[in-house]
């Protein structure tokens, strides 16, 4: 590659092989891609040393994510690469559609209002790991072992002993939970003998990654039916370095090994792209995809992420995006358990969210392709009809299904969630983004945003100090598993973390009144919410949140480990 | 699930409404018919709006024709 330079992680003897006092892990997590790497740090933030375990010695090689959506990169934000991402990211908004060689529309997908992160920045897979890679190095919580490949698993009711493979030979590692982020072709997944359930699609797409210094816009530009790849679908997207990546549907019978010859990659790119553009090869590949998951994320002591999980197409730029958001509800429910404070039965609750969450991105996965790639003459029917009412009808512009572009799962029928409700957002909901003028205890007013506040543990936010005071919620913070309490001012003042919000704009998105209370977990959903603050009703929706019902008055002082 | 949909003549002149459906359509090869007919369905579907009534439409026509 001409434009990147792969990093070579050097593999160190384990300890294991070294003859060195090996100890049981608490968690071993199979895989360093994107997935395995979050939850690592996840753990680390949260207190919890791990062994991460991946059988290569660099990133991510090919053409794979570009689009990071802005709730990864909230996440990735608390794990602490966001900036990273983000200076050497290309932020875009907005998508054109092209129907034959016309323009149809465009959508803009920015929010009103100031946001910490745009709707999606694109960023090639190895510049996100590799920041990862760096970020895991500085956690001594953290023991990456390239080249370490695990090839066999016994798993007990307690714990999991995997066989990993290296270049100085075979050992075994105990743990008492593993994390299979191990891909698409897992190899956890097929040692527990587990199939997955879904669709392969019978298409190929070339992708190609390509270098070129072309003045096209930081939008994404997609074609149905274009006339240089006619009767297919083509996609135009722009990366850091000058790297643009090309998507061009070939149809099923479309030959892999031959299509992906440069002798016959050039030319089709000539015919997109025009002669006057001139542009290098940076990788190409040809892909099928599917849209299919796991029928169950957790197996006792493993739990599967990722891509190990399920797999949808990228037209949605749902895989990374969704994996991330596994991470971010795994690891809190994983650390509560691990710190013996919350029942092993929580974990069943990482389950049901994110099968949830998947069967949601497959199911919009597979509508797109299913757009993008009528199955008989009826249905290209029906999608042309659509594409050519869109320019003049606004509704067939909503039809029209290039991908729909990842956005967080709602955990609307969770069982974490309470019956409490009120106000705008629903439990469920993650907590949105805005922008605030805080004051920490003792400290004085600076703007920043509400999910840095919120960080990762659960936090209610109270809108009255007075209010917070009164209802005795000073306590929360004290809680075996504690409850950071956030008051909402209209005032300069306060004696714990307040946030000033003088023109009421807090206020108007949580639809709250004097004495509201909202509880989000620690991956910041929103979990009940109450008109008026009530210390005991916060305490037993958090307990909910946490698979404890608990009867009696909380102790105030932490639990022993 | 078809009581949403009204099996009377909701036509003041159902003879002329058949007619200019057939009109839509004629000299078209299939393909562009079967385009125009989908343009028909979308705009017509989007004036009902409601999924419910669309659902119970699209169960009537495939059980008449699935045999
Ligand atoms: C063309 C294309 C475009 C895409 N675009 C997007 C996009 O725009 N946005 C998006 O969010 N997603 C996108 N994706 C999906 C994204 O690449 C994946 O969802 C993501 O890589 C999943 O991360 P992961 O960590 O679960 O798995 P992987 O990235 O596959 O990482 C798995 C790791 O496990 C290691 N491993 C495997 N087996 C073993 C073993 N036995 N022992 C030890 N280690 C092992 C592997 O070496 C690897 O490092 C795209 C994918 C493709 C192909």
């Amino acid at each position: 590659m001409q434009t990147y330079e792969f990093p070579r992680f050097a593999f160190e003897t384990p300890p294991e092989l070294a003859g060195k006092a090996a100890p049981r892990r608490r968690v071993a997590i199979v895989g360093a891609g994107p997935i395995g790497l979050a939850a690592a740090i996840d753990l680390a933030g949260h207190g919890i040393e791990s062994v991460v375990l991946d059988d290569d010695d660099t990133v991510s090689v090919g053409s794979r994510a570009i689009c990071w959506a802005k709730r990864t990169l909230e996440i990735l934000d608390r794990l602490g690469v966001a900036d990273r991402m983000m200076q050497k990211g290309v932020t875009w908004q907005t998508g054109k559609v092209h129907f034959g060689d016309r323009a149809l529309y465009q959508f803009d997908l920015a929010d009103a209002g100031r946001q910490r992160f745009p709707a999606f920045i694109n960023l090639q897979q190895y510049y996100a790991e590799e920041y990862l890679v760096e970020r895991a190095g500085e956690e001594p919580a953290i023991d990456l072992r390239w080249r370490n490949k695990v090839v066999d698993l016994d798993a007990q009711s307690d714990g999991v002993t995997l066989t990993v493979e290296t270049p100085e030979g075979a050992y075994t590692l105990d743990a008492d939970w593993v994390i299979a982020a191990d891909g698409a072709r897992s190899q956890v997944r097929r040692l527990v003998g587990l199939d997955f359930m879904g669709r392969v699609f019978e298409d190929r797409f070339l992708i190609a990654d390509v270098i070129m210094r072309a003045d096209f816009p930081k939008e994404r530009w997609f074609w149905f039916d274009p006339p240089f790849n006619p009767d297919q679908s083509a996609l135009l997207h722009m990366q850091a370095d000058n790297v643009w990546r090309i998507d061009l549907q070939l149809g099923w019978d479309a030959d892999p090994d031959e299509e992906r010859k440069p002798e016959n990659v050039v030319p089709r790119i000539k015919r997109m792209l025009g002669d006057d553009i001139a542009f290098d090869l940076e990788w190409t590949s040809v892909y099928t995809f599917q849209c299919r998951r796991l029928e169950k994320f957790r197996h006792g002591r493993i739990l599967f992420a990722g891509d190990a999980a399920h797999q949808v197409s990228p037209f949605g730029a749902r895989g990374a995006n969704s994996g991330l958001q596994d991470v971010d509800n795994l690891i809190w429910k994983l650390a509560l358990v691990l710190d013996g404070k919350a029942p092993d039965a929580l974990l069943d609750t990482y389950d049901a969210e994110r099968v949830y969450a998947a069967d949601e991105n497959i199911l919009n996965s597979t509508r797109s392709t299913d757009f993008i790639t009528p199955k008989n003459a009826a249905s290209r029917a029906f999608r042309d009809a659509t594409l050519e009412l869109a320019t003049d009808w606004p509704f067939a512009r909503d039809l029209v299904n290039s991908g729909r572009l990842s956005r967080p799962a709602t955990y609307t029928e969770s069982p974490l969630n309470s019956a409490d409700a009120f106000g705008n957002v629903a439990p469920g909901t993650p907590c949105p983004d805005l922008a605030v003028r805080m004051a920490r205890a003792g400290e004085t007013a600076r703007d920043g945003w509400l999910l840095e506040l919120l960080g990762d543990r659960f936090a209610v936010l109270c809108f009255g100090v007075q209010a917070a005071a009164s209802a005795g919620l000073g306590d929360l913070p004290a809680d075996a598993i504690p409850i950071a309490l956030l008051c909402v001012t209209a005032g300069e003042s306060g004696r714990t973390d307040t946030i000033i919000d003088a023109g009421g704009h807090l206020a108007r998105v949580f639809g709250a009144e004097p004495g509201s209370c909202y509880l989000f977990r620690p991956d910041q959903h929103l979990c009940a919410a109450w008109p008026s603050a009530d210390v005991s009703a916060i305490r037993s929706a958090r307990d909910q949140a946490v698979c404890q019902s608990r009867q009696g008055a909380e102790p105030t002082t932490a639990a022993a480990d | 699930m078809s009581d949403l949909l009204r099996k009377d003549l909701g036509f003041a002149d159902g003879d002329a409404v058949y007619e200019a459906l057939i009109n839509a359509i004629s000299g078209l090869d299939d393909q562009q018919a079967m385009k125009v007919m989908a343009k028909l369905i979308l705009l017509l579907g989007n004036q009902i709006g409601d999924p419910a009534v669309i659902e119970a439409a699209i169960t009537v026509a495939r059980s008449e024709t699935d045999g």
